[in-house]
């Protein structure tokens, strides 16, 4: 027998999983996943990149997806963070600790992760 | 770790379109991929397109995808799943990219389809897996019986329907509060819930999809029924012609027993009820309450006199309360919601939505649901995507055999209760059949008739003899013998019919002959008068002719014919070598074999 308080841990437990449903956050952190991607080391980054925003609870407002080319192959595996009414952020040359870092400093706490930037890496 | 859900529709139309074979290829590559612990695979209710099926939505991006295949599988993993690249040419987006918001990426929602569409009794159809209880309590399932049983009386749970408005919406439209209210009212050491799914009008399919879809809605708000009007015991009753839906609410009250939500002291509140399920053999006649009732007690399912109404002596002789599926769909949301939410959707005296099952000619077939009041013409322009091959809207006809057609010139007519009602219609359980141009209403009139006819269920007189002698009236339309008197006699039978029927199946029976002679009466006068048939739909009205100059005699038609009816003339068209050839009418079946099969278009219907 379940109780209510019971019942709302499920929904609480279940709720990230499927809010993935609902539609889109508001921030998209969008993953290169092309060949050039993938041969660069993209799936160990995506796989953090999820498992991140899993474990510091930010489904309802992000989203991440994987795209496909994105253009500039020599800086794969590249992570892009969109946010409305916002300039989008490109992230360059990343690995999974990398995204990790720019799951909690910028997903969760706003702040742009500079030095893993496209401009901090060209200058 | 979990990036992505597939959801595949496992609805009675995507499966029987194919729908299985596409998940278990699909388990398959990604497996193949090393993808099946990052993508999770969902089997949910119905999406509503059905017409474009097996449909399958790819989360988080959204991407919709329609009449995917087996074979299309492994692009859709290796391009879009792997890679990130949706595959374009299986992706549906009609009318998207034009009703999207500035900057913003099209999304389902956009779509002509469904951006008029208020899901509310659908809100789960298609975005949960029906099978997993934990999934329908992640989108708030079983809150609102937390809240009944914890924090209200059951004179609240009264209250909160009556303020919201909700009307039966199996057909008639009663208040459902009002029904509540009468049932709690009566004393009696048992009462009983019931659930009415015995969906039986042609073309109508919203219930089974809500069953398919979410059936623990349906079994929360049965629960909240029980607790309001005193009730320990429910039962739902559904048509054995509805395996998956069979199914799934038996795992769904299985899972809800061994969570506690079914059964004693549900909640641990010392509250107790229970529900099983009667699976009907499909007469249609067990629709109608009490019918549906005496069937639930093990006797031949007929209807019984009212009063004493079910509120008072329902199953067993005990106070019950029967609701259509739709109806539970909407409760536990206006439980979470309110009244107020719920009162602020659709027209003044309908509120909320109601979900219709468009079919017929139309493009979009599936399912709808819309507020109540939408007119009639966008649910067929927009929604449905209007007319097939160019041809013209006739008639829509609505309610099913209880129902009548509305037709073209009251195309902006508000689907609701009352303004149905106004142009002799009703919106009844919500069967919304489209016709057009090529379809003979006198004909229509007699499959309507044709199907309460065989469904009678011979108790009282008016209904199973006076509904029989106006199908022989039709007939005899149709056959060319028809006198322009019969069609007032028709009227005066139609109206008695209604007076005098035990039930509503007698009551209504007459409505598909009484609207069409209402809004089509010259379609029967040309029936009648000039011995003719305007949509060339009834056979006996109708001959074919082979126009000899066309005919070149290669005797294709000779061959084909079933009935030997053509033979070969003297007469050798200028130009041809062969004599052409003659139908004789007498023998002619009139299956148009002929007609269909001939290169030269020399044959025609006249």
């Amino acid at each position: 027998m379940k109780t209510l308080a019971e019942l709302q841990a499920i929904r609480d437990r279940m709720k990230d999983s499927v809010v993935m449903r609902s539609g889109s956050g508001n921030i998209r952190a969008v993953v290169g996943m092309a060949t050039c991607g993938i041969a660069a080391g993209a799936r160990p980054v995506l796989s953090a990149l999820v498992e991140e925003v899993n474990n510091l609870h930010l489904n309802e407002k992000v989203t991440v997806t994987q795209t496909g080319c994105i253009g500039i192959c020599r800086y794969e595996p590249i992570v892009e963070v969109f946010e409305a009414d916002k300039e989008k952020v490109t992230y360059v040359n990343m690995t999974a600790e990398k995204v990790r870092r720019v799951a909690k400093e910028h997903l969760r706490d706003g702040k742009v992760v500079e030095e893993y930037t496209i401009g901090a890496v060209e200058k | 770790m979990i990036r992505s859900h597939v959801l595949v529709c496992g609805g009675t139309g995507c499966t029987s379109s194919g729908s299985p074979k596409v998940r278990a290829r699909l388990a398959e590559e990604l497996k193949a991929k090393g993808l099946d612990e990052e993508v999770k695979i969902v089997q949910t209710g119905c999406f509503g397109l059905c017409a474009l099926g097996p449909v399958m939505i790819v989360y988080p991006d959204g991407t919709f995808y329609s009449r995917v295949t087996e074979e299309d599988v492994p692009e859709i993993v290796e391009e879009h799943l792997l890679k990130g690249r949706p595959v374009e040419r299986l992706e549906y987006k009609e009318g998207a990219e034009a009703n999207k918001a500035e900057n913003v990426a099209a999304s389902l929602n956009d779509t002509n389809f469904y951006k008029s569409q208020m899901r509310l009794a659908l809100r789960n159809c298609g975005v949960i897996n029906p099978e997993n209880i934990d999934e329908y309590i992640a989108r708030d399932g079983y809150m609102a019986l937390g809240k009944v049983l914890t924090e209200m009386k059951p004179e609240d749970v009264i209250q909160v329907l009556l303020d919201s408005g909700l009307r039966g919406r199996g057909g008639a439209g009663f208040p459902t509060g009002l029904k509540w209210k009468f049932a709690r009212a009566y004393d009696n050491d048992q009462k009983y819930v019931c659930c009415n799914a015995d969906e039986g009008d042609p073309g109508a399919f919203m219930d089974r999809s809500v069953l398919e879809g979410d059936p623990h809605a349906v079994l929360e708000a049965m629960t909240i029924a029980g607790y309001t009007i005193g009730a320990s015991q429910g039962y739902i009753y559904v048509r054995a012609e509805y395996p998956i839906a069979v199914k799934r609410l038996q795992i769904a009250i299985k899972q809800a027993r061994e969570y506690g939500l079914l059964g004693d002291n549900i909640m641990g509140t010392g509250f107790k009820f229970d529900i099983d399920l009667r699976l009907g053999a499909g007469a249609f006649v067990c629709g109608e309450e009490t019918a549906l009732m005496t069937s639930i007690e093990g006797k031949r399912g007929e209807p019984r006199p009212r009063p004493p109404f079910p509120a008072e002596k329902g199953l067993f002789q005990k106070p019950s309360i029967l609701n259509n599926v739709e109806t539970w769909a909407n409760i536990p949301q206006i439980i979470l919601k309110g009244a107020e939410w719920f009162a602020s959707i659709g027209t003044e005296k309908s509120k909320g939505t109601k979900v219709f099952a468009l079919g017929g000619k139309i493009k979009h077939t599936g399912l709808v649901e819309i507020p109540m009041g939408t007119p009639l013409r966008q649910v067929i322009e927009e929604i449905g995507g209007g007319i097939p091959n160019g041809k013209k809207f006739k008639a829509a006809q609505t309610g099913g055999p209880s129902g009548g057609c509305i037709p073209a010139s009251l195309i902006d007519t508000p689907l609701d209760y009352e303004s149905m009602a106004q142009i002799g219609s009703i919106i009844g359980s919500g069967g919304l059949i489209v016709m057009d141009e090529d379809n003979c209403m006198v004909d229509i009139a007699k499959f309507f008739l044709q199907f309460t006819v065989d469904e009678s269920c011979g108790k009282c007189t008016p209904c199973r003899i006076g509904t029989r002698r106006l199908l022989e009236m039709l007939d005899r339309i149709t056959e060319g013998k028809g006198k322009l008197e019969d069609l007032d006699e028709m009227e005066e039978l139609c109206n008695y019919i209604k007076a005098n029927s035990l039930c509503g199946l007698g009551q209504t029976a007459p409505n598909p002959v009484l609207s069409t002679l209402r809004y089509f009466r010259d379609e029967y006068i040309a029936h009648v008068v000039d011995k003719r048939c305007p949509a060339g739909v009834c056979k006996a009205l109708m001959h074919f002719e082979v126009d000899p100059e066309k005919c070149i005699g290669c005797g294709l038609c000779m061959r084909n014919c079933p009935a030997n009816a053509i033979t070969r003339t003297d007469y050798i068209a200028p130009g041809h070598k062969l004599a052409s050839v003659h139908i004789d009418t007498d023998k002619c079946v009139k299956c148009g074999v002929c007609m269909n099969n001939c290169k030269f278009k020399a044959i025609s219907k006249k």
